[in-house]
C-alpha cells in the first residue's frame, strides 16, 4: 500500500515538475545582454545604428511569418510549408486591388480581410479531410499546395517582377549623423503591431482563450462546448492574415515575384526554431534576433556577402538544433499519457 | 415523469472490440446514481457514449429529447457537464482560465457562477492565476469539478473522481459532491471503483458487468446484495 502511495507520489511530482514556468533565467540574462549590446553599438557608431534598424525591420518581418508557423504548428504539429506562398498569394492580391484603384492602406485592409476567409477556406477544403490521417499526410498537402499556389499565380499574374506604390515612401530621417530609412520604420511598426494585436486576441479574448484550448486538448475543449474544428479554422485564418502581412512588408525590399517569400520562409523556418516551436513569443524574438543578426553580420564580417545570408540562416538553425533543441523559448514537450 | 436521462440498448465499440452490449440506464432528476464494475467493464465508455465521444448505437434521451449525434460540443451544449478520466482540465492554463472556459457556452456575466464556485472550493480565489498543472491531484480534481459546475449544468457526469487521491481527499471531494446535489439538486451520474464511497453517495446504483447491466437497484438494496458485497465491497 505504501508502495503504492510512494508510487502516485512521484508520479505527481514528476508531473509538476514537466509543467514548470516557461523561461529560464540565463535566457532572460542573454536577451538583456543582447538588448545592451544593440543599444550601446548603436550609440557609437551610425553604421552600426543604421545595420540595427534595417535588421529590425526586416527580422520583425522573420517574426510575424514565423508566428504564422507557430500557431499552426501548435494546434497541428504541423510546419505548414505552404505558408509564406500563401502570403505571396495574398500580396498579389493586394496589388491587383490598387491596380484597380485603391489606395494602398484601403487595399492593405481589405488585403487582410481576404487573406483571413483564405486561410479559413484552404483549411476546411485542403486540410480537414487529412488532418486526421498522419501527420506526414498534412506536411505533404501544405508541399502541394506550395505548388499549387505558385503555379496560380504565375498563371496569373506571370512571372515578372512587378512593384506596387512605395507604402512608407522613400524619405529618410536623420538623427545626429545617424541615418534611419522610413520605410525600415513603417515596416517594424506595423509587422509588430499585429503582433501585438494577435497577442491580445489569444491573451484576452473569450475567443482567443477557446482557441488556445483547443490547441492544446481538443478533446477536453470539445467537451466545455468548444468547436474545435471552427476553432482551427479560425487558427488558418489568421496565420494566413499574419503571412499577408509579411508579404505586403516584403514587397517594398523584394518586390512582387512569385519567389519573393520562399527565402523569407527559411528565415522564419529558422527563427520559429531559435525561439523554440512551440512558442509565440519565442518566434518573434528569434526573428527580431535573427534579423538583426544578419545584417551585422554581413556589415562587420566580411566574408559574408549577401549570397551567404541563406546559409548563415542555416547555420543557425542547425546551432540550435543542436545545443538546444527547445530554442530560447520553449520547453521541454509535456505529454500525458 | 420521465427520468431526465435515459439509455436504452446502448452499443459501443472501439474498433473490433464490442464495449458496451447495450446498457439501459435511467437517471432522475435530482438524483445521484452510480455506475460501478470493475476495470474494463464499460463504465467510461458508457459516459462517453453520453457524452458523444465514442460512436454509439442505441437511443439516448436527456430532458425528453434524443440526444443527437453531433459531437461533445453539441453534448455540451444540451446542459451536460462531463468530468472525464484524467480530469481534462488544460494544465497550461491558470486556474481562472480553465473556469472561464468552463463558462464558454454562455453569454453575460459569469460573476454569480465564480462566486458560487469559490463558496464551494474556497482555495480557489487565491490561486486563480497559478497555471493549473502545478496544482495537487486533489486540487485538479476540485479544479475539474468547479469548471464543471461553470457550466450550469442539469446533469454532471463524473469519471472516477477518486482515481489516484488519498482517502481524505477521496471524503472531502464526494462531500462536495453530496453538498451539490442536497443544496442545489444537482443531477450526478458517477462512475466509480470505489464502490463503497459511491453507494453512500448515490440513491441508485447501477453494476455493469464486460459491457452490460449485470445488477441495479437503490444504493441501500445493493449494499446489502450478496454478490456485490462479495465481489466490490470487499466482506
Amino acid at each position: 500500500m505504501s508502495a503504492l502511495a510512494r508510487k502516485l507520489g512521484v508520479v505527481a511530482q514528476r508531473r509538476k515538475s514537466t509543467v514548470g514556468a516557461g523561461v529560464s533565467l540565463p535566457i532572460v540574462g542573454a536577451l538583456v545582454a543582447v538588448a545592451i549590446f544593440l543599444v550601446v553599438g548603436s550609440l557609437s557608431s551610425s553604421i552600426f545604428a543604421q545595420q540595427t534598424v534595417a535588421g529590425l525591420a526586416q527580422g520583425a518581418v522573420f517574426g510575424s511569418l514565423a508566428l504564422a508557423l507557430v500557431l499552426i504548428y501548435r494546434a497541428t504539429e504541423v510546419i505548414n510549408f505552404a505558408q509564406g506562398e500563401m502570403g505571396m498569394a495574398m500580396t498579389y492580391v493586394g496589388y491587383q486591388l490598387t491596380l484597380w484603384g485603391l489606395s494602398y492602406w484601403l487595399a492593405f485592409t481589405l488585403t487582410l480581410a481576404i487573406a483571413f476567409v483564405f486561410g479559413v477556406v484552404v483549411q476546411l477544403t485542403v486540410i480537414r479531410p487529412v488532418q486526421h490521417r498522419s501527420v506526414i499526410a498534412v506536411v505533404i498537402v501544405t508541399v502541394g499546395l506550395f505548388i499549387l499556389t505558385d503555379g496560380i499565380v504565375t498563371w496569373i499574374w506571370g512571372a515578372d517582377l512587378k512593384f506596387m506604390a512605395a507604402p512608407f515612401g522613400n524619405q529618410v530621417y536623420h538623427a545626429g549623423s545617424v541615418a534611419f530609412a522610413r520605410q525600415d520604420l513603417g515596416v517594424l511598426l506595423v509587422s509588430i503591431l499585429s503582433v501585438i494585436l494577435l497577442w491580445v486576441l489569444f491573451q484576452f479574448t473569450k475567443l482567443g482563450l477557446a482557441m488556445r484550448a483547443a490547441a492544446l486538448r481538443p478533446a477536453a475543449a470539445a467537451l466545455v462546448g468548444i468547436r474545435v474544428n471552427w476553432m482551427l479554422a479560425i487558427g488558418w485564418g489568421l496565420a494566413s492574415v499574419l503571412g499577408a502581412v509579411a508579404g505586403l512588408m516584403t514587397e517594398p525590399t523584394q518586390f512582387l515575384q512569385p519567389t519573393m517569400m520562399q527565402a523569407i520562409l527559411i528565415y522564419a523556418f529558422a527563427a520559429a526554431v531559435l525561439g523554440g516551436l512551440e512558442s509565440p513569443a519565442g518566434a518573434v524574438i528569434g526573428g527580431v534576433l535573427l534579423g538583426v543578426f544578419l545584417n551585422l553580420v554581413g556589415q562587420y564580417v566580411h566574408f559574408v556577402t549577401s549570397e551567404l545570408r541563406l546559409p548563415a540562416a542555416f547555420a543557425v538553425l542547425l546551432i540550435v538544433l543542436v545545443v538546444k533543441p527547445t530554442g530560447l523559448l520553449g520547453r521541454t514537450q509535456v505529454r500525458r499519457v | 415523469m420521465a427520468a431526465l436521462l435515459e439509455l436504452e440498448n446502448v452499443r459501443a465499440r472501439y474498433g473490433p472490440v464490442q464495449a458496451l452490449h447495450g446498457v439501459s440506464l435511467e437517471v432522475d432528476e435530482g438524483q445521484i446514481v452510480a455506475v460501478l464494475g470493475a476495470n474494463g467493464a464499460g463504465k467510461t465508455t458508457t459516459l462517453r457514449a453520453i457524452s458523444n465521444s465514442v460512436r454509439r448505437e442505441g437511443s439516448i434521451r436527456f430532458a425528453g429529447k434524443s440526444v443527437g449525434r453531433g459531437g461533445p460540443d453539441d453534448v455540451a451544449r444540451l446542459g451536460i457537464a462531463h468530468v472525464p478520466e484524467g480530469r481534462g482540465t488544460f494544465a497550461e492554463l491558470t486556474v481562472w482560465e480553465n473556469l472561464r472556459l468552463g463558462a464558454y457556452t454562455r453569454r453575460g456575466s459569469i460573476k454569480d457562477d465564480l462566486a458560487r464556485v469559490s463558496a464551494h472550493f474556497p482555495w480557489i480565489d487565491e490561486r486563480r492565476d497559478q497555471q493549473s498543472g502545478t496544482l495537487s491531484g486533489g486540487e485538479q480534481q476540485m479544479l475539474a469539478l468547479a469548471r464543471a459546475l461553470m457550466q450550469r449544468p442539469r446533469l454532471l457526469l463524473l469519471d472516477e473522481p477518486s482515481l489516484g487521491l488519498a482517502p481524505k481527499l477521496v471524503t472531502e471531494i464526494f462531500r462536495i459532491i453530496k453538498d451539490l446535489n442536497d443544496v442545489e439538486g444537482l443531477t450526478v451520474l458517477v462512475v466509480e471503483q470505489n464502490a463503497h464511497i459511491a453507494l453512500q453517495l448515490a440513491q441508485k446504483a447501477y453494476v455493469l458487468e464486460v459491457g452490460r447491466v449485470a445488477l441495479s437497484g437503490p444504493s441501500t438494496e445493493l449494499q446489502q446484495h450478496e454478490s456485490v458485497r462479495r465481489s466490490y465491497l470487499g466482506y
